[in-house]
């Protein structure tokens, strides 16, 4: 029982595979990993409570992990949903497509409960091989072949991120002696001042920086997902996110006494995100590269909430990376059914849109205001828990930075808002999702709106999921 | 929490006058007819108008306290409460509101042609929030309040409204965000300061270090002075009531503008008394700036929005200036010269946007000479303009007079800068005024121009009462205010004198 959830991957992995074997039909396979994907959450809905160590406890299962594991699990069963369609795939590989993916979360869900540097390493390389590969599976009907350059690019930073990280845990491992997580921070936490400990630190976190895309390692981010096909830009920029906060919690819960060093870093890099993600969205025209900037600015915002080093700061950290991908995956919804063949939607792309889809707008309209932090959406509450929680730590100063930040966000959030629902459809056609997308899309608004107005519960939740690790 | 005061009678009214209009809006976005959407719309807003009239009814004259009070926690972990209730300063504010509400949206009956439901669902979400400003003792709650009313507000000016909307939306939401984006800061900052609590009464007059209160009124002003507006910070202003359609210039002009000032008033006084004090004479001279600047600017325009907007600009100058110089005249004068130009300008962007239904155009030249023609449109217009400048007998005298009383009794150079201010008010209307009833030797054809009908009347008329009400009786009005503002005044002559007593101490 507390190996389910990634047994289950491993078997609908298998599933897939056993039918990409023989020519499918598009609809059956599709069909099939929806349902894949809702016997996964299932899995992972089963297994919440399982506690335990398993393989020379290398992996822990905790309250923690499988409280990720089922918010991975749900957010990849809604890319499946909505992006069902897979427009930008061709069909001859939509086994293989469904494969990786569910390759890939396997390899998240890994990571959430790795307790080792080997184990970590192994669950990230995993999960992210497997997205190396999703992302030149596009269809290249325009011959231009950018969906290749994505994906060099991704797997060419990715290794060198990943490169850093190793040789990060080479230090560690000369320093301490030992693989495992809880020893190896213990031990660094009374070194500071040796500066090789600090350097190895930085390294580490460097790998979860990459996925996070947090400044420095953000350079694939707006080029991968543009090349990358809608729905795989909708599945890298929400699930990984989750893993990725999932791990730099336990890695920074683990520092025990001064870690003031590591606050600095991580406030800088914090710092810097907001300032580059939000500037450079203001001049973005293709929307997912729009997304991907303001990403990084998300990136940034949740850094607030590790850097205090407290309980309510990992909750508020995992209340917001959560209420993010759902906003996200809002703004992804549209973005699949607005682009008709699978192709790139730029911003002028949605002019009219409450004409073409007065649903799809809606949730376009929602989605952003939520993610540019206007109440009463999560996004609201969760920048609010952030700043209090980082102001009561007594960062005034990266404080009213985050603050100017959302105030310079607003600006793009609010042009897409302007097009969608201030400009005529000029000749562009109506859109109807369909009732799964529909029904999609109104499940996330409620959620949006409700994680909003009552966060007491989620927050709760998640203090006592991140107690677990303490 | 001895400050709050439950009405038995009225357990629920409070909660009740934010919820429903909320909750017709939910139910309007299933519907697809626009006849519905209109009548819908209007019974919302005049049974929320209906059941407000208790809360004058039942107010009790003869305490601060906040009164009807409902309180309930809300997010356990931040303390955060949801408790609304309301004292003399916030009353006839939320009276304005819900009594001005269904004139809106009668005023928008056939103003607005396209997408009526969304728009009434804009107007209804607009009232709810606008009412749980006023009423929020929560400074979470206000905060979520007064951002959530930008959406709807966007919407009202990017969707329905003139040629420049997209910019004038834009700016809108823009100046509004940014200024109070430090507002949320500060608001942490006292919550950490507090004891961990986001009750407002309990951050009122404490000893905040005198450089923590200047920081946090330059957030409070920042935020306030944009929404008022106050010069230099106006220029969203003209751009917004310009581009608005009727309903949204007037829940502007008559709300929106208020919530600024309101916030001086409930917050800005009586958190950081010290700091208002320190930062009260440069607000005072930015107050005449503005008087003088709306003043002459009206004077030089040739659209009748764009002058009533400027007219707003110098209004609400002679407002702050009144909050500021922080004596009971003044500020009594301040509160009853908000309601008195949330009537007055209200009604005459009522009046504009009908001659706009009827000509398509807001210039004035295009307007000239319609008096033959339109004999009940400019007698109305004719009280409401003689209203706007504060002519005796009506309201805005009543108002404009105390605040000069009371500036006069602060100092007495302020209030001779002031006086250009009201005769300026005199020749900008006077010149609208001649122009749309006489205009001269080359106005356009106008024969063809119908007057008001029955609707309109009925719109304009209930404005018109109130004009003569407060101008010829204003002792309710000022009754109602009276104990809250002595009380608030008492508190910070108050503080000051507790300050002195303290620093003479040390100094000894």
């Amino acid at each position: 029982m507390q190996f389910l959830p990634e047994l289950t991957l491993l078997g609908a992995s298998l599933v897939v595979f056993i039918a990409s074997l023989r020519s499918t039909e598009a609809a059956t396979t599709r069909n099939l990993a929806i349902g894949l994907g809702a016997a996964i959450f299932g899995a992972t809905l089963l297994s919440v409570n399982q506690t335990g160590k398993l393989f020379f406890d290398a992996y822990q299962v905790d309250l923690f992990s499988q409280v990720f594991k089922m918010l991975i699990a749900g957010a990849m069963l809604l890319v499946l949903l909505f992006g069902q369609a897979l427009k930008g795939i061709p069909e001859k590989i939509y086994p293989e497509y469904y494969l990786f993916l569910f390759i890939s979360v396997l390899g998240l869900m890994m990571l959430v409960s790795s307790v080792e540097l080997l184990s970590i390493f192994v669950a990230l390389e995993l999960s992210s091989f497997a997205v190396y590969i999703m992302v030149p599976m596009r269809d290249d009907s325009g011959k231009f072949r950018f969906q290749m350059e994505a994906g060099i690019k991704y797997l060419l930073f990715g290794v060198t991120a990943t490169g850093f990280m190793l040789f990060g845990m080479s230090y560690m491992y000369g320093l301490t002696g030992s693989t495992e997580l809880s020893v190896v921070i213990t031990k660094l936490s009374t070194m500071w001042d040796n500066p090789a400990a600090v350097i190895a630190m930085m390294m580490v976190l460097s790998g979860f920086f990459y996925k996070l895309a947090i400044f420095p390692f953000h350079f694939w981010v707006p080029d991968v997902y543009e090349g990358a096909s809608n729905e795989t830009t909708a599945f890298i920029a929400t699930v990984p996110k989750l893993a990725a906060v999932a791990l730099l919690i336990r890695l920074v819960s683990l520092i025990s006494g001064d870690g003031q060093v590591i606050v600095n870093i991580l406030m800088v890099c914090a710092i810097a995100s907001m300032f580059y993600g939000n500037l450079s969205a203001l001049v973005q025209k293709d929307i997912k590269r729009m997304l991907g900037f303001s990403g990084i600015a998300h990136a940034g915002f949740v850094l607030l909430g590790i850097l205090t080093f407290q309980i309510t700061g990992y909750a508020n950290a995992i209340y917001y990376i959560v209420g993010y991908v759902l906003m996200n995956l809002a703004c992804f919804l549209v973005i699949c059914s607005v682009s008709k063949k699978g192709e790139n939607v730029m911003i002028e792309d949605l002019s009219g849109l409450h004409k073409r889809s007065p649903i799809m707008a809606f949730t376009l309209a929602v989605g952003l205001f939520a993610l540019a932090g206007i109440p009463p959406f999560v996004g609201f509450m969760g920048k609010f828990m952030l700043l209090a929680g980082a102001l009561s730590e007594g960062y005034l100063l990266i404080v009213i930075l985050a603050a100017v930040n959302t105030a310079i966000a607003i600006y793009y959030y609010l042009s897409v808002v302007r097009i969608t629902y201030c400009s005529g459809p000029e000749e562009r056609g109506v859109i109807t999702p369909s009732i799964l997308t529909s029904v999609t899309s109104v499940f996330l608004l409620a959620i949006i709106v409700f994680m909003g107005v009552s966060p007491q519960s989620f927050i709760d939740y998640a203090s006592t999921a991140v107690q677990t690790i303490m | 929490m001895d400050q709050l005061l439950i009405n038995p009678d009225y357990p629920h009214i409070l909660s009740t006058l934010i919820f429903l209009p909320l909750a017709g809006a939910i139910l309007l976005l299933f519907v697809r007819n626009e006849y519905f959407a209109r009548y819908w719309a209007l019974g919302i807003t005049t049974l929320t108008a209906i059941l407000s009239i208790p809360l004058v009814i039942a107010f009790d004259r003869g305490t601060s306290c906040y009164q009807f009070v409902e309180q309930v926690s809300w997010i356990k972990s931040l303390n955060i409460q949801y408790v609304v209730g309301i004292d003399g300063i916030s009353v006839l504010l939320v009276m304005l509101t819900t009594l001005i509400m269904p004139l809106c949206v009668l005023a928008s009956w056939s103003y607005i042609k396209t997408r009526v439901q969304a728009f009434m669902v804009c107007l209804l979400i607009m009232e709810c929030a606008m009412l749980g400003v006023f009423m929020a003792l929560d400074f979470v709650l206000f905060y979520i309040l007064w951002e959530a009313m930008l959406i709807p507000m966007y919407m009202l000016i990017a969707i329905w409204g003139g040629p420049r909307k997209i910019y004038a939306s834009i700016k809108f939401f823009l100046y509004t965000l940014a200024g109070s984006v430090m507002l949320l800061v500060a608001i942490i900052w006292l919550y950490i300061h507090n004891g961990y609590s986001f009750f407002i009464p309990d951050m009122m007059w404490q000893n905040y270090s005198s450089s923590a209160q200047i920081f946090l009124f330059l957030a409070f002003f920042l935020a306030f002075a944009i929404k008022v507006p106050m010069f230099p910070f106006h220029t969203w202003l003209p751009a917004a009531h310009v581009e608005a359609p009727t309903a949204g210039s007037v829940i502007l002009a008559s709300v929106l503008l208020k919530m600024g000032t309101y916030g001086f008033l409930r917050f800005a006084i009586p958190i950081t008394p010290e700091a208002t004090m320190t930062l009260a004479p440069a607000i005072l001279w930015l107050s005449i700036a503005g008087i003088i600047y709306g003043g002459f600017t009206a004077l030089a325009q040739s659209d009748m929005k764009k002058l009533i907007a400027y007219s707003s600009v110098g209004h609400m100058g002679f407002v702050t200036l009144g909050i500021f110089v922080l004596n009971t005249a003044g500020v009594e004068g301040a509160i009853l010269q908000m309601i008195n130009h949330g009537i007055t300008t209200g009604a005459l962007f009522l009046c504009i946007g009908m001659i706009y239904e009827r000509t398509h155009s807001r210039e004035l030249r295009d307007a000239t000479g319609v008096g033959k023609h339109m004999p009940i449109f400019v007698t109305f217009l004719t009280f409401f303009s003689l209203s706007s400048f504060g002519f005796p007998a009506t309201n805005s005298f009543v108002g404009e007079f105390l605040i000069l009383a009371g500036t006069f009794e602060h100092n007495i150079w302020l209030a001779l800068a002031a006086i250009p201010g009201a005769v300026l008010a005199a020749a900008y209307m006077l010149r609208m005024l001649q122009k749309i009833v006489w205009g001269g030797t080359d106005n356009p054809d106008q024969s063809w121009i119908s007057d008001l009908n029955l609707r309109e009347i009925v719109i304009l008329a209930p404005f018109l009462f109130f004009v003569f009400w407060i101008g010829l009786g204003a002792e309710p009005f000022i009754n109602i205010i009276h104990v809250s503002v002595e009380n608030l005044l008492n508190n910070y002559h108050g503080f000051h004198n507790q300050v002195a007593v303290v620093t003479e101490l040390i100094t000894q």
